[in-house]
C-alpha cells in the first residue's frame, strides 16, 4: 500500500469524495427546491376517493384554477378520515357526504358552517346472474332478499360515507347485522375501489356510488340491479375548517374556492362532467 | 396471459411517448428516494461503523434492535411522522404534512435501520480481519472507522443500493404522509396504488413494469460505477 505502487489513490479518494458531496448536494438542492416552486398560491382539500377516483376533481380544478389562479391539492379519503384530516387542522376544506357527522364536525367548533353543493346517487351492484332476485328499485328490499339469501355481500366497513349510507340502508331494511352477519357478510375495510375490486373477485353484491362505478374498469361479471330509489341519492357537504381553532388555514383562499362551488358557473362545471354521456354529480346548492 | 402482454405494450408506450404526467412522477419518485437515500446513508453509515468497533455493554441489545427494526412496516413508520407532522402534533407549526419533504423523512426513517444494520455486519468482518493490525499502529476509535469504511466502500454501494430498494419500493408510508396528491406527492407507487383501486389493472401493471426499469437503470448505473472504480483504483 505504498504510494509508488499506486499513485492514483490519493487523486482516486477526493474523486470519489467529490462525486459523492456532488451526488449528496444535488439530492438536497432538489429536496429543498421542491417546497419553493410549490409555494404559489395553493389550498389543501381533504375529499372522499368518490370525488377524486370519478375524475370530477380533474375536470373541475383546472376551471377553477383558470377563474381563480389557485391550485387546489386534493387528499383524497374515506369521509370519516377526510374530516379527520380537517380535525387536526392538515387540510383548509374538506368537502364529503356524510351530512350526520358533518353537521358534528361543524357543531364541535372544526368546521365554520356546512354548505350543500351536489347530489350522486348509490346504485347496488351484484352478479348479473343475481342469485337474491334483488334487482328492482327498492333498495330496503333488495337488501332484506340478500340478506335472506345469505348472498355474498362485501362492505366497505371503513367508516366513509358510502360505509354510513350502507348500515343506514340495512337499518331500514330491518336487518339487525349483528345477528344476521354471517361469513356471506364481508368487511373489507377499504376505499370504493378495492372494495369493488374484492367484489368483482368474489362475484358479491355491494353498494357503490355511481361515479366510482362508472369509471372502475374491473367489472368483471357485476351489473347494475337497484337504482333509482330516492332513498339512495347522497348530498355533499362543503366545510370551511375552522380557523380560529387552526389560525394557519387559508381562509381567504378556502372560501374563494368554496364560494366558486356554489356559484352559477361551478354548479354548471359539476353538471358539466359526464362518462360515457352519464352525469355523475347534480348540483343542488341553495343560492 | 392478455393482461401481462397488455401491460408490457402499456409500459412501453407510456415510455417511448415520454408522457409529462409521468416524467413528472418518476422524476418526484426518485428525487423523493434519492434524498432519503443520501440522508439515510449518512446517518446509517455512521451507526453502522460506530457499532462494528466499539464495545460496550449493552452494544448486543442495540444490535438485535437494529435488525428488527429492518422489519418496520412502512405504514407504521407513516402513521408515526403523520401524526408528527400534523398540525396538531409536535412539529405541525412547520406545516410539512402532504409535502414531498415529509415522504424524504419517512423514507429516510424507513432505511437508516437497513443501511445501519448492514453496514454494521460488513465493516466488523472488516474490523475482525485487521483488529490486530490496526492496534499495533494504535489506531482506534473513529480514524479506525473511517479507514475501515474506505476499505469496504464497495460492499456498502451494494448496502445502500439495498436501502434504495426499499424506498422505491415502499407505498405504505408515502401515502400517508404524501397523501397522494395530483401532480404534488404523487409518485410511481401510489400512482399503481391508485390505478387499482380504480380498477384499470393493465395500466397499474404497466406503471409497475415502468418502476422496475427505473429501478433496474439505477442498479446498473451504480454497478458499472463500481465496477469501473474497482478496475480503476480498486
Amino acid at each position: 500500500m505504498t504510494s509508488s505502487t499506486r499513485p492514483t489513490q490519493p487523486y482516486a479518494r477526493r474523486a470519489w469524495l467529490a462525486s459523492l458531496v456532488i451526488v449528496w448536494l444535488g439530492t438536497t438542492a432538489t429536496l429543498v427546491g421542491m417546497p419553493a416552486t410549490a409555494q404559489d398560491k395553493f389550498i389543501t382539500v381533504a375529499s372522499t376517493t368518490s370525488t377524486e377516483q370519478s375524475g370530477l376533481f380533474g375536470h373541475l380544478l383546472p376551471l377553477f384554477k383558470k377563474d381563480s389562479g389557485i391550485d387546489v391539492r386534493v387528499v383524497a379519503l374515506g369521509t370519516g378520515q377526510a374530516l379527520d384530516t380537517g380535525r387536526r387542522g392538515d387540510a383548509d376544506v374538506v368537502f364529503v357526504h356524510d351530512k350526520v357527522a358533518e353537521e358534528k364536525f361543524v357543531a364541535d367548533g372544526f368546521g365554520v358552517s356546512r354548505i350543500e353543493v351536489m347530489y350522486n346517487d348509490f346504485v347496488l351492484v351484484g352478479p348479473k346472474g343475481d342469485p337474491a332476485a334483488a334487482a328492482g328499485r327498492d333498495i330496503t328490499a333488495a337488501l332484506k332478499k340478500v340478506a335472506d339469501a345469505k348472498a355474498a355481500f362485501v362492505s366497505r366497513g371503513d367508516k366513509s360515507g358510502t360505509h354510513a349510507a350502507e348500515l343506514r340502508y340495512w337499518k331500514a331494511a330491518g336487518v339487525e347485522l349483528d345477528v344476521a352477519k354471517g361469513p356471506w357478510y364481508r368487511e373489507t375495510g377499504s376505499g370504493m375501489g378495492p372494495a369493488l375490486n374484492t367484489a368483482s373477485g368474489m362475484n358479491a353484491y355491494i353498494l357503490t356510488d355511481r361515479g366510482t362505478w362508472l369509471s372502475f374498469k374491473n367489472r368483471g361479471d357485476l351489473a347494475v340491479l337497484v337504482e333509482g330509489d330516492t332513498r339512495l341519492f347522497n348530498q355533499y357537504g362543503v366545510i370551511l375548517v375552522n380557523p380560529s381553532k387552526h389560525a394557519h388555514v387559508k381562509k381567504d383562499l378556502a372560501q374563494k374556492f368554496i364560494d366558486w362551488l356554489v356559484s352559477a358557473s361551478g354548479q354548471k362545471a359539476i353538471a358539466d362532467y359526464k362518462i360515457g354521456g352519464e352525469q355523475l354529480f347534480f348540483p343542488n346548492a341553495k343560492r | 396471459m392478455s393482461d401481462f402482454s397488455a401491460a408490457l405494450s402499456g409500459a412501453f408506450h407510456l415510455i417511448s411517448s415520454a408522457d409529462p404526467k409521468l416524467v413528472q412522477i418518476v422524476g418526484l419518485s426518485l428525487s423523493v428516494s434519492l434524498s432519503a437515500v443520501a440522508i439515510a446513508s449518512l446517518l446509517g453509515l455512521a451507526l453502522g461503523a460506530w457499532l462494528a468497533v466499539s464495545r460496550f455493554a449493552g452494544r448486543g441489545v442495540i444490535i438485535a434492535v437494529l435488525n428488527a427494526l429492518m422489519g418496520l412496516p412502512p405504514v407504521v413508520i407513516g402513521l408515526v411522522v403523520y401524526l408528527l407532522l400534523s398540525r396538531a402534533g409536535p412539529l405541525g407549526q412547520y406545516g410539512l404534512l402532504f409535502t414531498p419533504t415529509a415522504m424524504v423523512i419517512a423514507q429516510a426513517i424507513l432505511i437508516t435501520p437497513i443501511i445501519a444494520a448492514l453496514a454494521r455486519q460488513v465493516i466488523e468482518d472488516a474490523w475482525n480481519n485487521y483488529r490486530e493490525q490496526f492496534q499495533s499502529l494504535g489506531v482506534h476509535g473513529w480514524r479506525a472507522s473511517a479507514t475501515l469504511v474506505w476499505d469496504t466502500r464497495f460492499s456498502l454501494v451494494t448496502v445502500t443500493l439495498a436501502g434504495l430498494g426499499r424506498a422505491c419500493a415502499e407505498v405504505g408510508a408515502v401515502m400517508i404522509v404524501g397523501g397522494n396528491i395530483d401532480g404534488v406527492t404523487r409518485v410511481m407507487t401510489t400512482a399503481i396504488a391508485l390505478e387499482t383501486t380504480k380498477g384499470d389493472l393493465p395500466l397499474a401493471l404497466s406503471l409497475g413494469v415502468v418502476l422496475v426499469l427505473v429501478v433496474l437503470t439505477l442498479n446498473l448505473i451504480a454497478q458499472w460505477l463500481k465496477s469501473f472504480a474497482e478496475a480503476r483504483y480498486g
